[in-house]
């Protein structure tokens, strides 16, 4: 391993006689112990193992989404009477919406903490390789990286519109104040493709950020040593979720549910 | 075969540095890519110029002194190689290479393409090893171990030091160096007394270094010549997750 003998303006002599090369002046740092407060999430693993737990919540969510949003296909009412359950569970000990609001809470701290997490691991790797490389060529498939950190983005971009459109129905053409299946039918409509296309596109990255994601939190947890078949169950349900996210959309766009 | 080569030249390390074309002819395919350099810097010496620096020291491809990014590849595209056991049949007559140092905050260039890999050695010093009372030599079986433990801690520890994985990163991680060598102690008997706080301390010495974090790309188990799996990754997160639980 490489170690330069290093004191101020002294050649350093290495095993083999004198290098020619000036010696730099070590720089001794010092870590901060994980295990003072604010240690752990400062950490690099500490990040990283929140960005695992929040990213499996958030699966666990699009699950769950994904079987709701597929009542569609049972019928208008079905679906509404769905969208209505989410909002009385619970009823009559808790009043009107409180477990969806806390379930939208933890959602949003999930988004959130798994933002910052990215964010500032994006930022740790930047200043770890301050000068590029001329020429860099990835031997491991490299679309991982660009893919959860430009996918990400485009994710966040889709969800603001997500939510304008089917959640407060600020931009969709049935407005607030309509059943939830008629917004999805109205929103998706054959004469809106351009969203249908947005959509695609943005549940497509989902599934690709997914791929790697589900995985990925395995081996940050540690988990992914004993189970072998890991990456192609993750791939696979990326596969079922992004079919399960598809299917709704293009069946109202080409109008098999209307 | 003669070659067109792109190297780094940087006088110092806080110099700027730049690629530098260099033809050099009359290359023998069966010498190594060391070898192709040496005969560079010979030619480089005799026209007055400063030679190329570069470390090397076994050439046998078991110290890990060696190591530049060749053609945008860690240790060039042969798998599983070090620089000094890559040969040049492996490159074409006539082409051009681009050969650059090791680049991450942590490892400064001294000078060219000689990096300084202290950072791996405080990392190292930070946990990378066990206490025991030195004296005479234990018995060979007197602590039995698993086979299959004995098997997977001796591939970790067949990890060189060499920096390729840190250089393949593209976030600049030096988490399977880290990994493998937590790993390596981590399943031996020897190593459990210490497991938990090695671990953390082993990882907070990289992340105080300037390494980045790893985004489980695994690009750095393509480049390394070890072949140091992935797993080990996952054996130092559950290790240093465990140690930060208590
Ligand atoms: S893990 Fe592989 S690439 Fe990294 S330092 Fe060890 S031998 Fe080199
Ligand atoms: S010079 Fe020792 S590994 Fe290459």
């Amino acid at each position: 391993m490489a170690g330069y003998l290093a004191s101020e303006d002294v050649t350093a002599t290495i095993e083999r006689g004198a290098a020619t090369a000036p010696v730099l002046k070590p720089t001794p740092k010092k870590p901060t112990p994980s295990g003072k407060r604010g240690g752990f999430l400062r950490s690099s693993n500490g990040k990283k193992a929140v960005m695992a737990v929040t990213g499996a919540a958030m699966v666990l969510f699009l699950i769950l989404h994904m079987l709701g949003n597929l009542k569609i296909f049972l019928g208008k009412d079905s679906f509404n009477e769905y969208a209505e359950a989410l909002r009385t569970l619970l009823e009559p000990l808790a009043p009107y919406r409180t477990v969806l609001t806390i379930l939208e809470a933890g959602l949003v701290v999930a988004v959130v903490l798994h933002m910052w997490a990215a964010i500032s691991l994006a930022r740790r790797a930047h200043h770890a390789r301050p000068v590029k490389y001329v020429a860099k060529k990835s031997q491991a498939k490299g679309y991982t990286t660009h893919i959860m950190r430009w996918g990400g983005l485009t994710i966040v971009l889709f969800l603001v519109w997500h939510l304008l459109d089917l959640s407060f129905g600020v931009v969709n053409p049935k407005g607030y104040d309509s059943a939830p299946a008629d917004r999805m039918i109205a929103g998706f409509d054959l004469s809106r493709w351009w969203v249908t296309l947005f959509y695609v596109v943005a549940v497509v990255m989902v599934g690709l950020h997914l791929r790697h994601g589900i995985w990925s939190m395995f081996q940050t947890l540690g988990w992914a040593t004993r189970f072998k078949a890991l990456r192609p169950v993750a791939a696979l349900v990326s596969a079922v979720l992004v079919i399960g996210f598809l299917a709704p959309p293009l069946a109202v766009t080409f109008g098999v549910i209307k | 075969m003669n070659l067109t080569l792109k190297v780094w030249r940087q006088s110092g390390p806080s110099a700027p540095g730049k690629m530098a074309t260099y033809r050099v002819e009359d290359v023998s395919p069966d010498m190594s890519f060391l070898e192709m350099l040496d005969v560079l810097n010979e030619r480089l010496i005799l026209s007055g110029d400063d030679p190329v620096a570069f470390d090397h020291d076994c050439r046998e491809g078991i110290c890990g002194m060696c190591g530049m990014v060749i053609n945008g590849v860690a240790h060039g595209e042969q798998r599983a190689t070090t620089t000094c056991q890559l040969h040049m049949r492996h490159f074409e007559d006539g082409a051009t290479i681009t050969i650059e140092p090791w680049r991450a905050a942590p490892f400064p260039v001294v000078k060219d393409l000689v990096v300084d890999r202290s950072a791996f050695d405080r990392i190292i010093q930070a946990g990378g090893f066990v206490s025991v009372p030195a004296g005479s030599a234990p018995d060979a079986h007197s602590i039995p171990v698993r086979k299959e433990d004995a098997d997977d801690a001796f591939d970790a520890a067949t990890c060189i030091g060499c920096g390729a994985c840190v250089a393949a990163c593209p976030n600049g991680s030096a988490s399977l160096f880290t990994a493998a060598k937590i790993t390596h102690l981590s399943l031996l008997p020897q190593g459990q007394p210490e497991r938990l706080t090695r671990a953390k301390a082993m990882v907070d010495q990289m992340d105080a270094e300037g390494f980045g974090g790893c985004t489980n790309t695994g690009e750095c188990t393509a480049v390394c010549p070890k072949g140091i799996p992935l797993d080990t990754i996952a054996q130092m997160n559950s290790d240093y997750l465990k140690a930060n639980a208590k």
